[in-house]
């Protein structure tokens, strides 16, 4: 029993940080009609960005802010100089260039840095509170609940309640039209990017401490589950992201603990299977999906 | 030609290499209603893209208030007073109708006034705000187009170009929006540059018809006239 509470509480915890990458992808999809296969690489250079300036002024926070802005950043200028000018045709040439760019990230990190997994630790500590004999969940664990909750919060106001919001909906929906009414379409399309690759770059910073460390290829293993989490939920559902997220971190979890970690990654694809195989849109698409 | 709100001049536009609008001129005098008419493929609705900007003109000038709208982008249009209600009614589908109606506003300073312009919309259209929260898939078509022209509305523009707003609707709903249309013009002189396929309901309230075929400009007259002449609506209006 206390081994199944602790594997629920690992595995939502890990989850929420499938969540935050998954609503990324949603994120980049809605906007742009576009898998962003490069945010993984996209996210762990935010984090050699937290790597170098918490290792600069000793300090975890500005080191994750660091980790924010460069990811909002990265955003913009991979859609600005790169994504714009892909010829949206077909779907494919998006995939194609962001798997160059996850080539060309993950070489220039290995260039500056190494390809050695450099040590990056948590801000607290990742033992368990242990209530009445049973691990909970640790400091570290209530930290990135509390942080990727606030980000779902806050994108889910950002969308309902705000002009910007509205008009980045509108922009991703109907873009000719929302010109007509005086939508800067292109602007969004940047907003949209940089805030997905914010929200990855969170993901990132929260993932990267409690695994091997800092390394190029750190992310390509979350980007895995992440994007099974973003496809099970359904790629147009940010609420799918984040169910999504929490389903495949607890089946993780669950598949390690029980039977063997080396099992996980056919578990992820048992369950992508078996969920397309009856919603073929994901968990939470609209009756009516639109295709790109 | 003083006056003018719209002043088309020798305008050429198309996809690709071929063009599909040939030398065309136009006036729209403010308060005036101007149907543009012309058979499937005569270049109606490719004439209003290229007037609001999502077509580029390779000829011609397009002046509004003495400002040639040469390099002006499409999401800057609104901001000059025209607003462009395209075919197939430009719903967007997956926003609500209350959402829909606040980005027709969303470009504007005038916060106060977007607001009353919104309420208004809902006054002229009972249906609609019945369906506020309504995604705008849920609606009819009659309700979509009613939603189209109410959102380019809360823009308060000076020019409204209107693509085929009868298409797919009943005879009555059709009667509604053109009847709309006049009243609209006479309380706030308010310009229409109108296509439609729906010859005998754009002349009805039309001041002015002109008659497109093959992109070129065939005809140019008083509406009252093309009404009457039986010879031109059996040449280029089938009936």
């Amino acid at each position: 029993m206390s081994e199944f509470v602790y594997l629920t509480f690992d595995g939502l915890s890990r989850g929420l940080v499938y969540a935050a990458f998954a609503l990324a992808l949603v994120l980049i999809w809605r906007a742009a009609r576009i898998v962003n296969f490069a945010q993984g690489a996209m996210a762990v250079s935010a984090v050699y960005v937290a790597y170098s300036v918490t290792n600069a002024t000793g300090s975890y926070w500005l080191g994750f802010g660091a980790a924010l802005l460069a990811g909002l950043a990265l955003g913009v200028i991979v859609e600005r100089v790169v994504m714009r000018f892909v010829d949206h045709s077909s779907p494919l040439n998006g995939v194609v260039v962001a798997l160059g760019l996850v080539l060309i990230f993950q070489g220039v990190l290995g260039i500056v840095y190494g390809n050695e997994f450099l040590p990056f630790e948590t801000p607290f500590s990742r033992d368990a509170f242990v209530v009445g004999g049973v691990a909970m969940l640790s400091r570290y664990d209530l930290f990135v609940f509390g942080t990727v909750g606030a980000v779902v919060i806050a994108l889910t106001l950002l969308f309902t309640r705000t002009a910007v919001g509205l008009r980045m909906r509108a922009a991703a929906f109907a873009p000719d039209v929302s010109r007509l009414l005086g939508v800067s379409v292109g602007g969004m399309l940047t907003l949209g990017w940089a805030l997905a690759a914010a929200v990855g770059s969170l993901a990132g910073i929260l993932v990267v401490p409690t695994e091997l460390g800092v390394h190029p290829t750190a992310m390509d293993v979350v980007f895995v589950s992440a994007f099974a989490a973003a496809v099970v939920g359904g790629l147009d559902s940010p609420i799918g992201a984040v169910v999504g997220g929490l389903i495949v971190g607890v089946l993780l979890s669950y598949v390690s603990g029980y039977i063997d970690v080396t099992v996980a990654p056919m578990a992820v694809l048992a369950l992508l299977v078996v969920v397309l195989l009856g919603r073929p849109g994901g968990l939470f698409s609209s009756s009516k999906a639109r295709v790109a | 030609m003083s006056g003018a709100l719209l002043q088309v001049e020798g305008l050429t536009a198309g996809y690709g290499a071929a063009p599909v609008l040939h030398d065309v001129d136009l006036t729209v005098r403010p308060g005036e209603i101007v149907a543009v008419l012309g058979a499937n493929g005569a270049g109606k609705t490719t004439l209003l893209r290229t007037l609001s900007g999502l077509v580029r003109s390779t000829h011609g000038r397009v002046v509004l208030d003495g400002d040639d709208l040469a390099g002006t982008k499409v999401e800057h249009l609104v901001r000059r007073g025209i607003a462009h209600v395209p075919e197939g009614r430009g719903v967007v589908t997956e926003l609500t109708v209350d959402e829909n109606l606040r980005l027709g506003g969303l470009w504007r300073r005038d916060r106060a006034d977007a607001k009353v312009a919104l309420d208004e919309v809902y006054d002229l259209f009972p249906p609609l705000a019945q369906r506020r929260t309504f995604a705008g898939h849920q609606l009819s078509g009659g309700e979509r187009q009613m939603l189209a022209l109410g959102r380019a509305l809360v823009g308060r523009p000076r020019l409204l170009l209107l693509d085929e707003p009868s298409l797919g609707l009943a005879p009555k709903v059709t009667r509604h929006i053109m009847t709309l249309l006049r009243d609209l013009r006479e309380r706030t002189g308010l310009a229409v540059l109108l296509v439609e396929q729906n010859v005998r309901s754009a002349l009805s309230i039309a001041d002015e018809g002109v008659v497109l075929s093959l992109g070129r400009v065939v005809v140019r007259n008083k509406a009252s006239v093309l009404r009457d002449d039986a010879d031109l609506r059996h040449a280029y209006l089938g009936f």
